[in-house]
């Protein structure tokens, strides 16, 4: 009746992982039984869990980026701590757990923090910089979350009730079928993976419809902000990159449960179909992360340095190469399968090709912050040390293209040191980044500065004594995914490393610092004008935190940077620029249950297919055939907020605005 | 030496790129009175050209080496030499290497012993999932994947011992995959070989099925004769593949490791 | 305040438009008059997610072609594939769709007995498709040519399985479609899902196509001619 499931599953054999997924859970309780006595679940449900609001969305998003931060560096501390003591000692994790904890380290990181993070700050922004009310499908965005949620929900079950996949984050067979990988621990992996990837998909679709055919009106393709731009790029490759993940762990799914022979050793499967498949997947994934990471620093270094961004046509040309080169480069993540000198080299140099479009991107922003003033916030910090760090991790990257060099040092400590070095400095800093800059948009005050700037140096510096010791170790000869190891000289880098690791625990903390000081604060902190960094984008004309329709009445777009020029003519003016506009009645979304029910089926079904409870099957995907049909019988599909409503929160902005141009602009 | 190369050209670009853009952050902040802010400055047709044209040809330079060195030091290609080679056949296992000699039909189990001044020939496949051969000292990675093989051409110019390991992640017993690579003089590699002939069992098919049963952290030792054809029946998948888990509790040979149970 | 900031210097910034102004602009979907009707954006959104699931089935067929000729020792295309029964499926597939067309007919003309007419005649050559694509399955696993015999059973029952199982989801969505007309008649936004789902079985009639023609038209030629 309950498949595979029994009381064995919970890991009273291994206490550290009972121990670690027992506080978890006894916190989440916690969290839970206080919001429920403080009164705050009715406000939760019809404000958060129901909202189809963009801006909701998209802060949901980073929360869940930043929660599972916490838990995949949790893991990368254990890592470093077991490799710094298991030289010439069996260290305190068992190979089983090890396996399992740099696979998680690596899913959770990949799928459920800088995925979400990035996703988040584009649902958040992309509308609002737009100039519109919403994205194109408001409901189909809020089960897009959800559904990430529940595939992190799943990874995260995974640590009390059963096993994790001990294969590496990339679950390569033959050692992940069900041969080599008998238990349920990969299965959790592939269903975790295919529920989010459906969420992921969702949105893709949702942000290429919207940048595409839901702007204001005025704005052009050229007028459109960077940040936009390369979010559209990123949803290009969401939509032609996720359905291959789809269904290349589908065929793994398939051999696992069902005896299928895609991948298998025996019976003419084809294991290095797999390779070939999830990589080319793999690497348009890593552009999914970088490019809106790229759009974030387009952003903020033009409003900090006071300046224009420098070439802007150049940008959203090479945005459009990146997205399109991306596709070609797969191979360099298997030079060393002896494909041959010609396709070796091809794909090497198609890698290497990559590197001029991101290369003049970095020019770009430092012509734009030439001739600049350049203010030193922590958005700012966070550019520059992205400038620095991605410059030499994309260095380490077109070393390693040359096939030669990736003979050497393939699977290596070097290649790890690489990847983290651009997805860190790319990626995590500009998450970071996105996540000062607009924090005060989205809750009405501002982040502590000097916690902030802490916070940045803790990173950079923590970055650098973490991963430079690796790329030594690589060239030592180190590999990855040691659970110990022999080698005397490779002893002092990795203690080097885990000290490197501390250090960034300690800029962690010092985020974690800054949001509880910043909210204790928030009245000293407050955005009046929600306008804080002087900004040039639209989403900067409206309140912090916006009305719910974001904009009384659509802009008018005449320029690509039309927030900028709007200010520059009302300080000519000595007045706002436009009259108060007649205020209509404005008709939203109203919110929907859809994506939290389907997401709560979806983990049923998907906790059901792992542990073969094939009953429980059924009824999840019938509850979510009927959730999908209730969503469709609505009647009442939209909410009119009444005009007064409108005119108050639009007038309160309008004054504002002009008390700040009557005092002379902030900065 | 590619690599030095490779990294030299791009330092070229890499340093002065970093010194600008700390220089720039330096002297643009908004407290240096003397620094001129140009707003204006957006558009530059001369300096587009030199931001795309610079990257383009120092990657076009790259693009060159990287070419010509993917074919030179492609891993199938055989070394020059006079000598004649060292035939070795590679099978991984879970989680120990097997070095086959089919011209002096003996075996041996996480250690390669070769001849210095000759190079060596390895076939190389896996009884099971992927690994990775590595002697790092000695030269490129190569995959070693069930039903394919895969060639290396390696040579040791001076007498050692030179490690080795797998740089594939393979399972639980991943890390023990450390082997040696003895390189000796000619005349002892024979007193080698002619020692473990007269010692050691033979490595025929049903030897080689204890041989697939999942252990770990293996102590090298020989096989003192082996079954002519095995490695190429391994590889036309005539022998089984390796087990998993679900048949096998895996041993251990190291004393300091407390007997592992998986699953 | 540094007037070299100004970029594009307009002589008179217009007011903000009103909601009607937004409306008169003409609206070309085209981005810059303004959000695109709700029309376009839904067929657009759905336009991308077949174009997602092209990209999905090319993945399979992908697998399917690196897999055609690893037999295991079983049976191959040749030996297996029945076109005749194909044929009756393409024809049964085709004609739903001509069906579906018709209903898309019945639906402007607003007619609800023509509209659930023709969606009956749809499904039930759906229907039609599923069941005679099920009996070559259980016909092939009865001969020991099951998915688990070989890659290339694998990939093939997973390629035409694929595709069955997005023509069943269809007549799920079909069915809950015409409980929807009967239930809300002919309201804007359910004539909107059912374009969605006209484009959905367009959609599929074309990726038969290519089964039909790479699968088992290509499958069933003399070896000589294989590639």
């Amino acid at each position: 009746m309950w498949g595979k499931l029994s009381w064995q599953a919970i890991p009273f054999h291994e206490p550290i992982a009972l121990v670690a997924g027992g506080l978890v859970f006894a916190a989440l309780g916690v969290i839970l039984t206080w919001i429920a006595l403080k009164g705050y679940m009715p406000y939760l449900w019809r404000e958060w869990i129901t909202s189809v609001d963009h801006k909701r969305i998209g802060i949901m998003y980073v929360v869940l980026a930043l929660v599972m931060l916490l838990r995949g560096f949790s893991d990368a501390l254990m890592m470093r701590a077991q490799q710094a003591v298991a030289f010439h000692a069996p260290g305190f994790l068992p190979p089983a757990h090890y396996d399992q904890i740099f696979t998680a380290h690596g899913t959770i990181m990949i799928f459920f923090v800088a995925m979400p993070f990035v996703i988040g700050l584009m649902n958040f922004v992309v509308p609002l910089q737009l100039g519109v009310r919403d994205v194109a499908f408001p409901t189909l965005n809020s089960v897009g979350f959800w559904l990430t949620a529940a595939g992190a929900l799943l990874v995260n079950l995974s640590l009390v009730v059963g096993e994790f996949a001990r294969t590496g984050w990339l679950a390569f067979p033959p050692l992940s079928e069900i041969t080599y990988s008998p238990g349920v621990g990969v299965d959790y992996y592939l269903w975790a993976l295919q529920v989010s990837g459906i969420g992921t998909l969702m949105t893709g679709i949702n942000m290429v419809t919207t940048i595409l055919k839901v702007r204001a009106p005025g704005m052009s393709y050229m007028r459109m902000p960077i940040f936009c731009w390369t979010s559209l790029a990123s949803s290009l490759l969401i939509v032609a990159a996720f359905p291959v993940l789809t269904a290349t762990l589908g065929m793994l799914l398939l051999d696992r449960y069902l005896g299928f022979h895609f991948f298998t050793n025996l019976a003419g499967g084809n294991s290095m179909m797999f390779m070939n498949l999830i990589w080319a997947w793999g690497h348009p994934e890593v552009y999914i992360l970088a490019l809106p990471a790229f759009g974030v620093f387009s952003e903020v270094v033009p409003t900090l340095s006071g300046k224009a961004l420098f070439g802007r046509r150049s940008m959203v040309v090479a945005t459009l190469a990146i997205c399109v080169l991306s596709f070609t480069v797969w191979l360099h993540h298997f030079f060393t399968m002896g494909a041959g000198g010609d396709v070796n080299g091809f794909f090497g140099i198609a890698s290497m090709i990559i590197a001029v479009p991101t290369g003049v991107k970095v020019f770009n922003w430092l012509f734009t912050m030439y001739g600049g003033r350049i203010r030193y916030d922590s958005p700012m910090l966070w550019s520059i040390g992205f400038m620095v760090t991605f410059v030499i991790g994309g260095m380490t990257g077109v070393l390693l293209a040359s096939p030669a060099a990736d003979f050497l040092l393939h699977n290596s400590l070097f290649l790890v040191a690489h990847f983290h070095n651009v997805i860190i400095g790319a990626v995590l800093f500009g998450g970071f980044a996105g996540y000062t800059y607009w924090f005060p948009k989205a809750f009405g005050f501002r982040l502590n500065e000097a916690l902030g700037k802490a916070a940045f140096w803790c990173w950079f510096v923590g970055f650098y004594v973490a991963f430079g010791p690796l790329y030594v170790l690589g060239l030592e000869g180190m590999t990855r995914r040691m659970q110990h190891y022999d080698r005397p000289e490779w002893h002092p880098w990795i203690l080097v490393a885990g000290v490197g690791a501390l250090i960034i625990l300690c800029g962690i903390a010092l985020q974690i610092a800054q949001l509880v000081v910043s909210i204790r604060n928030r009245a000293q902190l407050r955005d009046e004008t929600g306008d804080p960094w002087d900004g040039r984008s639209l989403e900067w004309a409206t309140a912090s935190p916006p009305p719910a329709f974001n904009f009384a009445v659509l802009p008018r777009v005449t320029g690509p940077e039309p927030l900028w020029d709007l200010k520059c003519r009302a300080r000519e003016l000595g007045r706002l620029v436009t009259a108060e506009p007649p205020y209509e009645p404005i008709e939203m979304p109203r919110n929907s249950a859809t994506g939290f029910v389907t997401a709560f089926l979806a983990v049923v079904t998907g906790f059901s297919l792992i542990w073969h409870i094939w009953w429980l099957v059924i009824v999840g995907l019938a509850g979510a055939y009927l959730t999908f049909v209730v969503f469709a019988w609505r009647d009442l599909v939209e909410i009119i907020v009444p005009a007064d409503e409108v005119a108050e929160l639009d007038r309160a902005n309008r004054a504002a605005r002009a008390a700040v141009l009557a005092s002379g602009y902030p900065r | 030496m590619v690599m030095l190369d490779s990294l030299a050209i791009m330092l070229v670009i890499v340093i002065p790129t970093i010194a600008a853009t700390l220089a720039v952050a330096w002297w643009f902040r908004s407290s240096n009175a003397r620094a001129r802010y140009r707003p204006a400055f957006a558009y530059s047709g001369r300096l587009e050209l030199i931001v795309w044209s610079i990257p383009a040809l120092v990657i076009f330079f790259l693009g060159g080496v990287a070419w010509i060195s993917a074919h030179q030091l492609d891993p199938a290609r055989p070394l020059p030499t006079e000598v004649a080679p060292l035939e070795v056949q590679v099978v991984s296992l879970d989680w120990k290497w097997l070095f086959i000699y089919p011209d002096q039909s003996i075996a041996s189990v996480n250690r390669l012993v070769v001849p210095v001044g000759v190079p060596f020939r390895l076939r190389i496949t896996s009884a099971s999932v992927y690994n990775v051969f590595f002697v790092p000292r000695l030269g490129s990675e190569i995959y070693a994947m069930y039903g394919m093989t895969t060639r290396l051409n390696l040579e040791a110019d001076q007498p050692g011992v030179y490690p080795g390991l797998s740089a594939h992640f393979s399972g639980d017993g991943f890390p023990g995959m450390a082997f040696d690579v003895d390189a000796v003089q000619p005349a002892q590699f024979a007193r080698w070989v002619a020692g473990a002939r007269t010692a050691g069992p033979p490595l025929d098919a049903r030897s080689y099925h204890d041989l697939l049963r999942q252990s770990e952290n293996v102590k090298p030792y020989t096989y003192g004769a082996v079954a002519p054809g095995l490695f190429d029946s391994i590889v036309r998948g005539q022998q089984p593949p390796g087990p998993g888990p679900a048949a096998t509790t895996i041993t251990t040979a190291t004393p300091k490791e407390p007997p592992h149970h998986v699953g | 305040m540094n007037t070299e900031a100004l970029r594009a210097p307009p002589t008179a910034y217009p007011r903000h438009d009103t909601a009607k102004e937004v409306a008169a602009f003409e609206v070309t979907g085209h981005g810059i008059g303004g959000p695109a009707p709700k029309r376009i954006i839904v067929g657009y959104g759905f336009w991308i997610f077949l174009l997602s699931d092209v990209i999905l089935f090319s993945a399979v067929f992908a697998a399917y072609a690196v897999l055609f000729k690893n037999t295991a020792g079983g049976p191959s295309a040749r030996q297996l594939f029945d076109l005749r029964s194909v044929a009756v499926e393409t024809g049964c597939l085709l004609a739903s769709t001509f069906a579906c067309a018709m209903a898309g007919v019945a639906v402007s003309e607003r007619s609800m007995k023509w509209t659930q007419l023709a969606l009956l005649v749809t499904g039930l050559l759906g229907v039609s498709f599923v069941f005679l694509e099920a009996h070559e399955f259980t016909g092939f696993i009865a001969r020991g040519a099951g998915p688990t015999r070989s890659a290339f059973l694998s990939s093939f029952f997973t390629l035409v399985g694929c595709h069955g199982a997005h023509v069943t989801a269809g007549l799920i969505w079909l069915g809950t479609m015409m409980a929807q007309f009967r239930a809300k008649g002919f309201r804007e936004d359910i004539r909107l899902r059912f374009l969605c789902f006209t484009l959905f079985w367009h959609a599929l009639d074309i990726i038969w196509v290519a089964i039909f023609s790479l699968v088992y038209l290509v499958g069933t030629l003399p070896p000589q001619m294989l590639p």
